[in-house]
């Protein structure tokens, strides 16, 4: 089941929902590279996270309406609506109170996951009988997922990338120097929206495979780990595109294969193996050279 | 010089910025003449820095106009260069040295052009004039502060620049790398560019500069080095604390 899974033979939605996984996981490192080397990362957590209330008020909408309340297409607008406001607060609270960025992160984090939590709840006391399968927006779930949307989630990651690819140069001149660009005529401003906006879309795509607990994870370990092979913006995104899509493609063959194991924690750990052996092997930033290195050195100077 | 009249490449009119309710410049008036090389003078806190932030828009201003070429900023953008204070960028960022000098080509590719073969012999030549050829797939972090003031001219050089403001070039460079940007900015000088530069050394101000604006918080005197840089106006900008005697420097 698990070499079927892998070399998509598993059936075609299966085959779909990796592919979309893949896709996922390829737009996660090429946004995500961008949003660390922009400082931005852990934004990406406080976003996730303010997707959860949305998720719930937007299911009660349309149970409420006479839908399914099941429907991605729904639940993904409510969770970008809630991020909006999470977004919304984290300005309020670093422009206008004494409040570090991280601790503005940490409160509009836990404040909406709360919320989140509390109406996901009260959705459980409910009687419409169609609310399971919302906890898999938690930890990501690829079991049970529609055709409709892996072609949503694969869509969407492919609209991310394109539009990375569009703003790669303004986005690396921001990043490396704002001011300098500014006086380029580039506005800093304009591009940091647009990378969240982009987040934002990752996010959301993300949230039905991956989760919003672990989706940071999807956007940071493939970047992180990409700069160990690279002193190239271009070529530093594109590494992390593919060890996210490699995560996300294997994460969710596994899934296929093994009945019951969430997906988000699995392409997580597979994208941290990524980083491990990154680190370990990578030429000269990686700890193995460095390591032979220093001692090479040491043997020359007792040589001499 | 004869010929028709050259606007100022910048003027500012009674410039004032302020950080929070704290003044920090106040009703500044300069203006900086074509063809001339320029140090911004003054001890630390004065607003030289500030003076060309608030010139390029970087930072907000309360008060005053601001005119380059005797246009406003926004028309004259393609004819202006700026090389920023060294801490102001992240040193660990994944670029080359020759990736740094082609983001002073942006202008000229913009969004979606795409980088040619003369692009890149661009990028290369401006790090040849800055002597930095050699290094040019370094990581900028990798590279000492005065290799990587040269690849941030070399930047400014790529961008056909009519106007150079640069932020203490000299802060933390060596003697080589020091006389190495005094000859370029002085080529540049002489090919009929504006160059306008915050300096600190008042010993060296004579042999590198051909006029001042002496600054603290408001311009205290300006005009060419033989008659704005005295020491009755020194001391007036520096308020008795005297770093040297610009008499004697200029011997």
């Amino acid at each position: 089941m698990m070499l079927e899974a892998l070399l998509l033979r598993a059936g075609p939605n299966a085959t779909l929902v990796t592919l979309a996984a893949l896709t996922l996981g390829f737009a996660a490192g090429v946004v995500g590279a961008f949003l660390f080397l922009r400082k931005r990362a852990l934004v990406s957590d406080a976003i996730a996270h303010a997707t959860l209330p949305g998720v719930g008020l937007a299911f009660l909408a349309m149970v409420a309406l006479g839908g399914d309340g099941r429907l991605l297409a729904g639940l993904l607008l409510g969770a970008g609506l809630s991020a909006l406001l999470g977004l919304g607060a984290l300005q309020l609270l670093t422009r206008h109170t004494r409040l570090p960025e991280d601790a503005a992160i940490g409160a509009v984090l836990s404040v909406f996951y709360g919320l989140g939590i509390v109406i996901l709840t009260l959705i459980q006391g409910l009687n419409t009988g169609h609310q399971a399968g919302l906890e898999s927006f938690l930890l990501g779930s690829t079991a049970g997922m529609l055709r409709a949307d892996a072609l949503l989630i694969a869509g969407g990651g492919a609209v991310a990338l394109a539009l990375v690819g569009l703003m790669r140069r303004p986005l690396t001149m921001v990043a490396f120097d704002p001011g300098y660009a500014t006086v380029m005529g580039l506005r800093p401003r304009l591009y940091d929206l647009a990378l969240m906006v982009l987040t934002l879309g990752v996010v959301l795509i993300g949230l039905r495979v991956v989760g919003l607990i672990l989706i940071v994870a999807l956007l940071i370990t493939p970047a992180v780990a990409a700069r160990m092979w690279t002193d190239r913006v271009g070529v530093m995104a594109l590494v992390a595109g593919a060890i996210g899509g490699a995560a996300g493609y294997l994460g969710a063959a596994v899934s296929a294969a093994v009945p019951g194991v969430p997906t988000g924690p699995v392409i997580v750990v597979l994208a941290f193996a990524g980083f491990v052996l990154s680190a370990l092997f990578a030429p000269r930033r990686g700890l193995v050279v460095r390591l032979l290195q220093t001692r090479a050195l040491r043997r020359r100077m007792r040589a001499a | 010089m004869s010929g028709p009249p050259r606007p100022d490449a910048l003027s500012l009119r009674g410039l004032s910025v302020h950080y929070g309710v704290l003044p920090v410049l106040e009703q500044v008036e300069a203006h900086f003449a074509p063809g001339r090389m320029t140090a911004i003078i003054g001890p630390n806190g004065a607003g030289k820095s500030t003076l060309l932030k608030a010139a390029l828009g970087l930072v907000p201003v309360a008060a005053g106009e601001v005119r380059f070429f005797g246009q406003p900023l926004a028309a004259a953008r393609a004819r202006i260069a700026y090389v920023p204070q060294r801490a102001s960028v992240d040193w660990d960022f994944p670029v080359r040295a020759v990736d740094v000098v082609q983001m002073g080509l942006y202008r000229s590719l913009g969004l979606l052009g795409r980088r040619t073969a003369a692009h890149r012999a661009k990028a290369m030549e401006c790090l040849e004039r800055v002597g930095m050829q050699d290094y040019a797939l370094r990581q900028i972090g990798a590279l000492s502060g005065g290799q990587q003031q040269r690849v941030f001219l070399a930047r400014a050089l790529a961008q056909g620049a009519e106007l150079f403001l640069l932020d203490e070039p000299f802060a933390g460079v060596d003697a080589a790398t020091e006389s190495a940007i005094v000859s370029v900015l002085q080529g540049l000088r002489d090919g009929g560019a504006t160059v306008v530069a915050v300096h600190h050394d008042l010993s060296t101000v004579p042999a590198y500069f051909d006029r001042v604006l002496l600054l603290n918080r408001t311009a205290i005197a300006e005009g060419p080095v033989a008659t704005a840089f005295t020491r009755e106006a020194l001391g007036r900008t520096y308020g008795g604390t005297l770093p040297m005697d610009p008499e004697l420097a200029a011997q």
